[in-house]
């Protein structure tokens, strides 16, 4: 039960784009049609899913405070957290570079969804933004860590869909000239965002 | 001898341009309106909506990218004809997460409340899309002195929507302008109440919306067609 409700709190009550803006620069970029929404959608729940319990692993064991002891008793004193921002930007932009190529060999079908999306991920603020949080809130074991990966990503994937979908359609109503495009996209995110603030304090 | 030696000298004077050419003096206004790093090109938004609901942590965050922006602009400028093209992405990464690290500890020794409040959105600079997409457009491509005033340009565009942001919504949420409370309590007396939404993260949105509308209706060139 806990981690259904770590899932909806991810997804719904902590939404990345909602709550914190994170990927906001791909989510504006990538939102004109539900086509290109969905695929980029599901390479970030994907990416998500993948890189933060491997993130949790070495945040557990290499950099936290104590986390080398299993070295040996003289590696329990480093901390070596100073070097996180570097370690984990690296674990991602090298899986994506894996994943990528792992799709690519085995499910062709399924790169030619995502195939242009991969190398985008890498520098999208959701997948680093996501690393960061789950340092900070500690969660107690790697599956926690993947729910909140996966969750996370639905949050983000849920946000994209129905702003691309908005935006498809507000198309043909008749916006203000200086407002259109991006202008309005981002009104459309607030007022979304206002909806969304009725999840803040959710308890299930 | 000494003739030659100047006449070379004025030779190579005439080759070099100025410091501040008018072509370099654009690098620096351009991305003030015609192309705003957050406004027009739509980078680097997460931080600039997350940080703004004080304006002490946005004026931080401002100096923060300014430092990575340049920095970032001229090392990989000066590196640009070492970097094998198929791993560029991961040595800008590493190059900007290195100075992000620099930063965060600075601000950590000496700002140690701001740090707190600007939480994971210092560590977010690394994805800070305006850096990455400044060093693959421009630096990359140009000399380090042009990239420096590309950097200094860019950063100043994203300053300045942080900051007229981050006033609004300090001034109408709490009140207050760099934690000093600006509003008299005669006013409230009077039956003024802050905005508590204002706090809230959907009315940075808003009010980006809104400095895209005032920017793009006096500047009609950059409306959008669709």
């Amino acid at each position: 039960m806990d981690l259904l409700k770590l899932f909806i709190k991810s997804a719904f009550v902590d939404n990345m784009i909602f709550a914190f803006f994170f990927g906001m620069c791909s989510y504006l970029a990538v939102s004109k049609t539900v086509k290109t929404a969905f695929g980029l959608g599901m390479a970030v729940i994907f990416v998500l899913t993948v890189t933060i319990p491997v993130n949790y692993l070495l945040e557990n064991y290499v950099l936290k405070e104590g986390a080398l002891s299993w070295l040996g008793a003289e590696y329990a004193g480093y901390d070596l957290s100073f070097l996180s921002f570097i370690m984990f930007i690296a674990v991602i932009a090298s899986i994506v570079q894996l994943v990528e190529m792992i799709v690519e060999r085995f499910s062709p079908a399924l790169y030619g969804a995502l195939g242009i999306f991969l190398p985008l991920i890498a520098v999208n603020c959701a997948i680093l933004g996501g690393a960061l949080f789950m340092q900070q809130e500690q969660y107690g074991t790697t599956v926690e860590a993947t729910v909140y990966g996966f969750g996370s990503g639905v949050g983000w994937f849920i946000a994209v869909v129905l702003i691309a979908a908005i935006r498809e359609k507000i198309r043909y109503s008749n916006v203000p000239a200086p407002l259109r495009g991006v202008g309005m996209a981002f009104l459309i995110t607030g007022l979304m965002g206002l909806a969304f603030l009725g999840f803040m304090g959710f308890e299930i | 001898m000494s003739e030659v030696a100047e006449i070379e000298k004025q030779v190579v004077k005439k080759d070099r341009e100025p410091l501040f050419s008018k072509k370099n003096k654009k690098l620096i206004t351009d991305p003030l309106n015609d192309n705003n790093p957050v406004t027009i090109q739509v980078l680097g938004i997460c931080s600039a909506l997350a940080v703004t609901v004080q304006m002490e942590p946005s004026v931080v965050m401002c100096v923060s990218v300014l430092f990575v922006l340049v920095s970032a602009n001229v090392l990989i400028s000066l590196i640009r004809n070492l970097i094998p093209n198929r791993i560029r992405i991961i040595v800008q990464l590493v190059v900007v997460a290195a100075l992000v690290i620099i930063v965060d500890q600075v601000l950590k020794a000496y700002l140690y409340d701001v740090s707190k409040s600007l939480s994971v959105f210092v560590g977010l600079i690394i994805t800070n899309c305006i850096i990455m997409g400044r060093l693959e457009a421009f630096a990359l491509a140009n000399k380090p002195w042009a990239a420096a005033l590309d950097g200094v340009g860019n950063a100043i565009g994203y300053a300045m929507v942080l900051v007229v942001v981050s006033f609004f919504k300090e001034l109408f949420g709490s009140g207050k302008l760099f934690g000093v409370e600006v509003i008299g309590d005669s006013i409230y007396e009077m039956g003024y109440m802050n905005n508590g939404l204002m706090l809230f993260p959907p009315s940075s949105l808003i009010l980006v919306a809104i400095y895209i509308w005032i920017q793009k209706a006096r500047n009609p060139k950059l409306i959008e067609t669709h």
